[in-house]
């Protein structure tokens, strides 16, 4: 497997959608080309990043502009 | 989250929508308390932006509690507030197109593949090289680099966790289009990064 089918499939393989033989080849690609297994790592990490629970936390007065404003709707519904 | 867990959320939730639906206040405030945070973090990778991710948070929830009784509760009340605060943020994104978009076509080749241009490894952990909020700043500027059907399709599969075929639906999308856009997103979104989080 080359640089460029390693990259086009590092996607599915990520998602564990890859059939045996194609993880198999592409995984063998990574032991040895350092670049594509920067890229891997780096778009794992991407995601890690993301996934973060503590980013992009709700601050407090938002939570509290967002109760006022449902409770001013309930009131225009009574 | 294992089955049973996921059966006991999903029971109590149901329940939860039965009694708002009955005028039962404090159930919706329920329902809104178990998912805010998620909605508001929607807004924040959609939209990119403090202001427009509360407008999304409150607008999704007011829409919700407006149009419940219409709720056919066919598929999850969770399913549907994410629906809406999709379609709140994407709203939100029409509205303003900005210049800081860069088109995705930048990191494609002529024949249509995406070009990776950095190969450098990383720093480890750079969630810890940096303050909460420069790392908040970095991934939002991250983001918005990417096209909104692109960031759309990357919060709900790889943040939210939604599988292919959900997102394809929500988004009326075919599942290889899904694909293709998640495969660009998470490839654009490191090159993006790389560039602050590289070695060297």
């Amino acid at each position: 497997m080359n640089c460029n089918k390693t990259i086009k499939e590092l996607s599915g393989y990520l998602d564990g959608e890859l059939d045996a033989g194609l993880k198999q080849a592409l995984e063998s690609h990574l032991t040895y080309c350092n670049h594509c297994h920067a890229v891997y790592d780096s778009t794992k990490k991407t995601i890690e990043l993301y996934c973060d629970g503590k980013l992009f936390s709700l601050p407090e007065e938002v939570r509290t502009r967002l109760h006022e404003a449902l409770k001013r709707k309930l009131q225009e519904h009574k | 989250m294992t089955e049973l867990t996921q059966a006991t959320l999903a029971r109590d939730e149901g329940q939860l929508v039965s009694e708002a639906k009955a005028g039962n206040y404090s159930a919706f405030e329920e329902l809104v308390n178990r998912y805010e945070k998620k909605i508001y973090r929607l807004g924040m990778n959609i939209t990119g932006n403090r202001e427009d991710a509360e407008d999304v948070l409150q607008d999704a929830f007011l829409k919700a509690f407006e149009h419940l009784p219409e709720f056919r509760e066919d598929s999850r009340f969770y399913t549907w507030i994410v629906r809406i605060a999709v379609n709140e943020a994407l709203m939100k994104l029409r509205k303003r197109r900005t210049s800081r978009e860069v088109p995705m076509e930048d990191s494609e080749d002529e024949n249509g593949e995406v070009v990776v241009r950095e190969f450098a490894d990383w720093k480890p952990n750079p969630e810890q090289q940096f303050a909460r909020s420069e790392l908040e700043r970095i991934l939002q500027g991250a983001v918005n680099s990417l096209s909104p059907g692109f960031r759309t399709v990357f919060y709900l599969r790889d943040v939210e966790g939604l599988s292919t075929e959900e997102t394809a639906e929500l988004l009326d999308l075919t599942e290889g289009a899904v694909k293709a856009r998640l495969f660009r997103a998470r490839l654009r979104l490191r090159e993006e990064l790389s560039k602050i989080f590289k070695r060297g």
